[in-house]
């Protein structure tokens, strides 16, 4: 586990890549993740709450995940007092990111051009389900209706059943990570010139990249892909679809055959350890890889490799089936769960969990850590997420609006 | 116009999506992005993804290198060969930025780790995205994108708890760190601006996709609980599902979050008399009859058009939406103004339709241009004019087989 590092064990500036640059956060679920990124980078990230708090904090391991690293202040918006220390705020700081519609702005009398006017350098990213410029931007939409609209749904879920999402919400996810990187592609931008911009995420439009290549098989060829469940489709020429997830003995694991050197490699491979048990028959023992092309491949070939790989994968647990992979370098993975990842020792070995307390219960909470490693080093996480004003007389000290209290 | 990234150089080697995608994004908004290539060994996106133009393979025929390379100038190099990896050499030094998404020590097998290129470049950040990070026992297990979603966990949590698992089409995590990627180019480039140097960024794309599994994690560590899928489930809002509509496998999503958007459903409904139970006033009531209430609002939508419920649903308050599948989502009207869909020229493909940025930037705006370059479409232009190599060394360079 990686140390715990708090607010009194400030880390070097120089290890951190936006140490010293101050976001205003005024996002709700949507927009956390952008945030948290920038807070993870090292940036000063105050998120801005209303009095009774953000109301998200009710999804509370949610809240928790993609609030670390902020601090919180509350301010009244509604009130031309708030929306004065808003704008004042901004007049100090580097980036502003909030998630309002347009009528919510309206309704709290407020307008990113004339925020940008007390500050022509901020960077303002306005995340929103739909972009500010849609037809309908305040048609409300949550998690499930993000991932229907941007396509990915389409592509999920078994065929006689209605298409699904993640179960585990994604939408956020994807807008609020994009939405990072629209706001440092502008940060980049004002470097060079000095000017700041509005960058306004669509989160329907952050769905797209999940699609991979499926819209082609619409704008090349006129096609419709569809969800096939533990199928792979939109892979083949035939439109084969593919078998990717199989039953094993207690579980469930990935496997498909490639083409390319480490296709060929592991297809042998496993026909080779299917002949070991005697489970390979005549056929299977000829077949060319080097000729071998998913992607060619006809569609009876595809469906009597499954016939005769599923029994016996269905033979192997998980855990003989991954050191079997292992060991032969086959191209497959068990199928995990959140238990699994927690025991992952790949990420355990890398020192990719940071602990930091439960605000509520004390308790220490394993964060996810490291996906971007500097020179080496995992940027930590700077704490746990804030309640509701926790830093409210800092903050508007260091932003020259009141004395700082007395500790 | 000016865009947000000019000046910005970049040299990109490897394939798939992980490290060009990286490439392409900074490329949308203006970086100069030179793609290394080799006939030798093809990008997986050239040569094993369909869909290709005409349903016909070949790797200059291939719609997910197109939608992954347009604006970049290809050249092809053998990095094997000296002559190449000289040149190489010679991009780099003249680079900002470097993203490689080879198996992890590749680049250093070929002397192009960072340690040597910094040797000549100080300035440099170098960016490796790879399945498991560049250490770690499983460092050097070969995997894909699908494999990764596993790993991470969205394959368990995608589908009905009464069936196998669903998979999510296509290398998911492959994208989100992409995501993570673009973010730790653009704030390496941000340190670079403090202290003068560039560093290494080493990208996890296992680690990044964990990222998306966070809140699961802190419940499994706080409480135990293992989350699982349960289709179009939710544990606040309820309903919560796509229900079928008219016409062939046509659904619109929808979900309802507190008992003021209940009430709204109900009058959309009709007000009909079996959503008139008080059990159902109540989000617990309504989880615990969610079965029925799927099956009822079903019957209700199955006959009408999916647009025409959208429409009720929206402007009663109610959240809702299409399931917009492929040939939906280039008429989505909501998606319309982004011009996330723009026609590319492409040599062999002809005009075809290439993806812009999620988000955009009023001021300077994402320009694609350019479709997806050919193999080695920009040797010359690349080796002649900015490294200004002459016809004659260029000549030999082509003897010595450099570019192969």
């Amino acid at each position: 586990m990686g140390d715990f590092t708090g607010s009194d064990r400030p880390l070097s500036s120089r290890l951190r890549p936006l140490g010293g640059l101050r976001a205003l956060d005024l996002t709700g679920p949507l927009g956390w993740l952008c945030g948290k990124i920038l807070a993870d980078l090292g940036a000063d990230v105050v998120k801005v709450e209303s009095p009774g708090g953000d109301p998200g904090r009710a999804d509370r391991y949610a809240w928790l995940a993609f609030n670390a690293g902020k601090r919180s202040v509350v301010l009244e918006l509604e009130t031309a007092a708030g929306r004065d220390v808003l704008l004042r705020m901004a007049a100090g700081a580097d980036f502003l990111i909030a998630t309002f519609t347009p009528a919510e702005l309206s309704r709290l009398g407020l307008g990113w051009g004339e925020v940008s006017r007390v500050n022509p350098a901020l960077v303002v990213t306005s995340i929103t389900p739909y972009g500010l410029d849609a037809p309908d931007p305040e048609a409300p939409a949550s998690d499930l209706e993000i991932m229907a609209a941007g396509g990915p749904m389409s592509l999920a879920g078994d065929p006689d059943r209605p298409p699904v999402r993640v179960t585990l919400p994604q939408a956020a996810g994807w807008t609020g990570l994009y939405a990072a990187g629209g706001t440092l592609v502008a940060h980049h931008h004002r470097r060079r010139t000095g000017r700041g911009q509005h960058v306004d995420v669509s989160a329907q439009a952050c769905m797209i990249p999940i699609l991979v290549q499926a819209p082609m098989w619409w704008s090349m060829l006129g096609k419709v892909p569809h969800r096939s469940g533990p199928y792979l489709v939109g892979r083949n020429v035939h439109g084969a679809p593919t078998r990717n997830i199989w039953r094993c003995a207690d579980g469930y694991v990935t496997f498909a055959f490639y083409g390319g050197g480490a296709g060929r490699h592991s297809n042998r491979e496993l026909v080779a350890w299917m002949a070991a048990s005697g489970a390979a028959p005549g056929w299977l023992l000829d077949l060319d890889w080097e000729t071998f092309d998913p992607a060619t491949a006809p569609p009876d070939l595809l469906q009597r490799l499954e016939a005769e790989v599923a029994p016996f994968l269905e033979s192997l647990s998980e855990a003989e089936f991954e050191a079997g992979c292992v060991q032969r370098r086959i191209l497959g993975y068990a199928v995990a769960t959140v238990a699994d990842i927690a025991a992952d020792p790949q990420l355990a070995a890398r020192g990719s969990w940071q602990e930091l307390p439960d605000p509520e219960t004390g308790k220490a909470l394993c964060y996810p850590v490291g996906y971007a490693r500097f020179d080496g080093e995992v940027l930590p996480i700077a704490g746990p997420a804030p309640s509701p004003g926790q830093h409210q007389a800092e903050v508007l000290a260091e932003y020259g609006l009141v004395e700082a209290q007395p500790a | 116009m000016s865009t947000a990234l000019q000046g910005l150089n970049v040299v990109e080697l490897g394939g798939f999506a992980a490290g060009p995608m990286i490439g392409k994004h900074l490329g949308d908004f203006g970086a100069e992005v030179i793609r290394i290539e080799s006939r030798l060994h093809p990008d997986g996106f050239r040569g094993n993804y369909p869909p290709y133009v005409d349903n016909q393979p070949g790797p200059e025929r291939a719609g997910m290198f197109a939608m992954t390379n347009n604006d970049k100038l290809a050249v092809t190099l053998n990095l094997k060969s000296p002559a190449g990896l000289a040149l190489a050499r010679r991009l780099i030094d003249r680079a900002d930025v470097v993203v490689e998404n080879f198996t992890p020590g590749s680049m250093a097998r070929l002397g192009l780790g960072y340690e040597t290129l910094a040797e000549t470049n100080r300035r440099l950040v170098m960016l490796s995205s790879c399945n498991q990070g560049q250490s770690g026992p499983r460092a050097h297990r070969p995997g894909f994108g699908t494999h990764l979603s596993a790993q991470g966990g969205f394959i368990h949590l995608t589908g009905w708890p009464d069936r196998e698992p669903s998979i999510l089409w296509g290398p998911y995590i492959d994208y989100i760190a992409v995501g993570y990627g673009l973010v730790a180019v653009l704030a390496a480039l941000e340190l670079r601006e403090r202290t003068g140097r560039g560093s290494y960024v080493d990208i996890s794309q296992l680690e990044a996709g964990v990222q998306f599994v966070a809140p699961a994690l802190l419940e499994f560590f706080a409480a135990g609980f293992v989350a699982g899928r349960d289709g179009n489930r939710d544990r606040l809002a309820c309903p919560h599902g796509a229900y079928p509509c008219a016409g062939e496998d046509r659904w619109c999503a929808l979900s309802v979050h507190d008992d003021g958007e209940w009430l709204a459903l109900r009058r959309v409904l009709g007000d009909p008399a079996w959503a008139d139970r008080p059990e159902l006033a109540s989000a617990l009531g309504r989880q615990a009859a969610a079965p029925e209430l799927d099956r009822r609002i079903g019957e209700w939508t199955s006959g009408r058009p999916r647009e025409e419920v959208v429409r009720a649903m929206r402007a009663a308050g109610v959240h809702a939406a299409p399931v917009n599948d492929m040939a939906d989502l280039h008429g989505d009207p909501q998606l319309a103004p982004r011009e996330v869909f723009r026609p590319l020229p492409h040599a062999v493909l002809g005009t075809y339709m290439g993806v812009g940025p999620p988000f955009s930037l009023s001021d300077t705006p994402a320009q694609l241009s350019a479709g997806a370059p050919l193999f080695g479409e920009h040797n010359r232009e690349v080796f002649g004019g900015i490294l200004g190599i002459g016809d004659e060394e260029y000549a030999r360079l082509e003897a010595e087989r450099a570019f192969e």
